[in-house]
């Protein structure tokens, strides 16, 4: 499904990704853990299309499309999502709006008609109900004044309306208390199907005992430096990441 | 007075004196009104922009331009429908500053409302009481009087048509009353100088809907005087729907007397014209009056918006609340100026005002001043103005949930200004004011049935 080829990205003059490879085939959950500064998120950004990451040599593929030659928007419609680490306020731009705005972009590109207003309620309150959040915040404008918790379960609550093939998850833990952690994972795991496949970018083990992936991906220092199953996970918690570098480092 | 500029302003006293001698003899209050406008306009020439109050607004495509008067109303009745705001509602339309029966609706005025063009109600004025001129003559040029600007003395000079509404006490007007001014693309520009006088009695109630609109490349100018009048109590509602052709010079000065208790509220929407300079002048005179004033302006191209503010907060207890929304695109030049002017013992008001502007382009222009002038110590004021451009986080976001860049630029522009839209009751304005904004946001998220979708929503 996404296929990502000796992949070098520079911001700014300096290299931050420095050859990595993935491949992720349907219905598969990956996991890509390490340290900090190593390159985690820069991974998913230059997936989705954010300004500012130079690609300066390597490839990532889609279903067989040139990612890199797509626009922003013609990636989403793609399927391929990002849900933001830190999702951004938009004031006055209402969530309802968004989400039928998004969806409705996604079936055009399908060839299919706008959604009828009574299918799309029905499917919005399902997957609301599902998030555990009062209708009341599909009115408030996007991600305006919620709380930390409330911002991830925004984006995941966009996940399920939209139905990615590929759902790139970035740090979706963060700042994310027990509860509300429960929720997004199971909001996560609902996702997981076989023609879909879901990335998680995290730097702590504790996600993945909610969500647990079939690959877990170490990154360190822009290069993909160990790979395997949810085990490898456990043992980084217990472990750390010096381990993994210094194994790397001999 | 330089050459050039002395006889910038006598080509506009030629044109005078050319109209003056083709109407012939009329009463004596109007012939002297006319002869002070033209001497105070004369002495005063077309501002420039070392007065202060011009500093940003240069008037010279005015002043430079050969302009005559229109001598008929004539107007494709298919292209006035197009025009034409889609409802319900009592109308006076002027073609170039002339009166157009056929365009007008005048049947259906409920009791207590008079509606009627200038010319007639001067006309009656003078036939009824030829020695008394006090029903129109009196309150014409009370509030807007020569010495306010060259423009306020030029309206005068040449005034003669434009639209007298008065509200009997305790008249409520159910449907809206729409002044409609048309701008007609001729062979050589044209101007017109209306005078809007709008008397609204005690606990009267109405929305007055003033459209400047017209067909596309017309370059004409227009020279509005406008004074409003709330007796105690009264509440009027005032839109000013500027989407005239972007080479029509337009000029409107405004002032608004508010009795206690009443309320104005001004939706001053500016979509249209290459250059405008709206000033708008409340003064609120007795206790409980409230003025609101919600403005928008939309500059693309090479427009040019300059909008100037006065509230006089007169008495105690008056509110004032003001909202002013620039948008500027391309090389648009915008400029807001508002004066919050608080008298002394005018204790316990509420003087809120602030001001924000998006620049879609590098290369457009803002100015902006607000200022607070207060002789009180027992006041709420505040001020404040700011400036800034599409947030590109907010921009990519919503592009990385497939939405394309136009759209999420214009949804982003449009929840800017939805702060005044949302005020904005009457859909249609709405709409056409989103549609100006936001380009083809409307047609494509189908916004009626999102809202549809959510109120059902929120009902369940």
């Amino acid at each position: 499904m996404l296929e990502v080829k000796d992949l070098h990205v520079t911001v700014e003059g300096s290299e931050i990704l420095k050859g990595l490879s993935l491949t992720i085939n349907a219905g598969e959950v990956h996991a890509i853990m390490g340290p900090n500064g190593a390159g985690k998120s820069t991974l998913s950004a230059v997936i989705a299309g954010k300004d500012g990451y130079q690609v300066t040599q390597g490839s990532i593929t889609f279903e067989g499309q040139d990612v890199l030659e797509m626009e922003i928007e013609e990636r989403a419609r793609a399927g391929l999502l990002l849900g933001f680490q830190y999702p951004v306020e938009i004031p006055g731009v209402k969530n309802i709006y968004l989400l039928k705005a998004a969806l409705n972009a996604q079936r055009e590109a399908q060839g299919l008609g706008e959604i009828p207003a009574p299918a799309f309620m029905k499917l919005i309150k399902e997957k609301v109900a599902s998030m555990k959040m009062d209708t009341s915040f599909l009115q408030r404008a996007v991600n305006e004044g919620f709380s930390g918790g409330e911002k991830k379960r925004n984006e995941i609550l966009q996940m399920l309306v939209l139905q990615p093939k590929l759902a790139m998850l970035d740090e979706i833990d963060s700042g994310l208390d027990i509860d509300a952690m429960k929720v997004v994972a199971d909001g996560v795991n609902s996702l997981r199907a076989e023609d879909r496949a879901i990335l998680l970018v995290t730097h702590y083990q504790r996600l993945l005992d909610y969500i647990v992936p079939d690959r877990v991906h170490v990154l360190v220092d822009g290069r993909i430096v160990k790979s395997g199953d949810a085990e490898l996970a456990r043992e980084l918690e217990s472990r750390g990441y010096d381990w993994v570098q210094e194994e790397t480092a001999a | 007075m330089s050459d050039a500029v002395h006889s910038d302003v006598q080509r506009f006293l030629d044109r005078l004196s050319e109209r003056s001698n083709a109407r012939g003899a009329e009463p004596t209050w109007i012939a002297a009104r006319r002869q002070a406008g033209a001497a105070r306009f004369e002495a005063l020439g077309f501002p420039h922009r070392r007065i202060e109050a011009w500093k940003y607004t240069d008037v010279r495509a005015i002043a430079r331009g050969d302009f005559h008067l229109a001598t008929d109303a004539d107007f494709s009745p298919a292209t006035a429908a197009s025009l034409t705001l889609p409802l319900e509602a009592h109308r006076l339309t002027f073609v170039d500053g002339i009166f157009a029966p056929a365009l007008s609706r005048l049947d259906e005025l409920p009791n207590g409302v008079q509606l009627l063009p200038l010319s007639r109600a001067l006309v009656e004025n003078h036939e009824a009481l030829v020695e008394n001129h006090e029903a129109v003559g009196g309150p014409l040029g009370r509030l807007t009087g020569v010495e306010f600007s060259a423009f306020a003395a030029l309206n005068t000079a040449f005034m003669e048509e434009g639209a007298v509404l008065r509200l009997a006490s305790g008249t409520i007007v159910e449907k809206p009353i729409i002044l409609q001014f048309l701008s007609r693309a001729g062979e050589a520009p044209v101007m017109s100088h209306p005078r809007i006088l709008l008397e609204a009695g005690s606990r009267s109630q109405a929305t007055v809907i003033e459209h400047h609109v017209g067909e596309e490349g017309a370059a004409n100018f227009t020279n509005l005087v406008e004074e409003v009048i709330l007796e105690r109590g009264a509440i009027l509602t005032h839109y000013k729907l500027q989407e005239a052709p972007l080479a029509d010079l337009h000029v409107a000065s405004i002032h608004v007397e508010q009795a206690r208790d009443s309320r104005y509220t001004s939706f001053n929407l500016n979509l249209g014209g290459g250059l405008v300079r709206n000033d708008l002048v409340a003064e609120l005179d007795g206790q409980g009056a409230e003025a609101n004033f919600n403005g928008l302006f939309y500059g693309q191209g090479r427009q040019h918006v300059d909008n100037h503010t006065l509230v006089n907060h007169n008495a105690p207890r008056t509110f004032s609340n003001e909202n002013y929304k620039g948008i500027l695109d391309d090389r648009a030049h915008g400029v807001f100026n508002g004066k919050v002017v608080v008298k002394r013992d005018s204790q316990q008001i509420e003087g809120y005002q602030s001001n924000a502007n998006l620049l879609l382009s590098d290369r457009a222009e803002i100015d902006t001043k607000p200022e607070l002038e207060i002789y009180a110590d027992d006041v709420k004021c505040s001020h404040g103005s700011t400036t800034g451009q599409l947030d590109e986080e907010a921009v990519f976001a919503l592009r990385c949930r497939g939405i394309d860049e136009q759209t999420a630029r214009g949804l982003l522009t449009l929840a800017f200004a939805g702060e005044v839209l949302e005020q904005v009751d009457l859909d249609v304005i709405a709409e056409r004011v989103e549609r100006a904004v936001a380009g083809k946001l409307p047609e494509r998220f189908n916004l009626t049935g999102l809202v549809e979708a959510a109120t059902a929503l929120n009902e369940e």
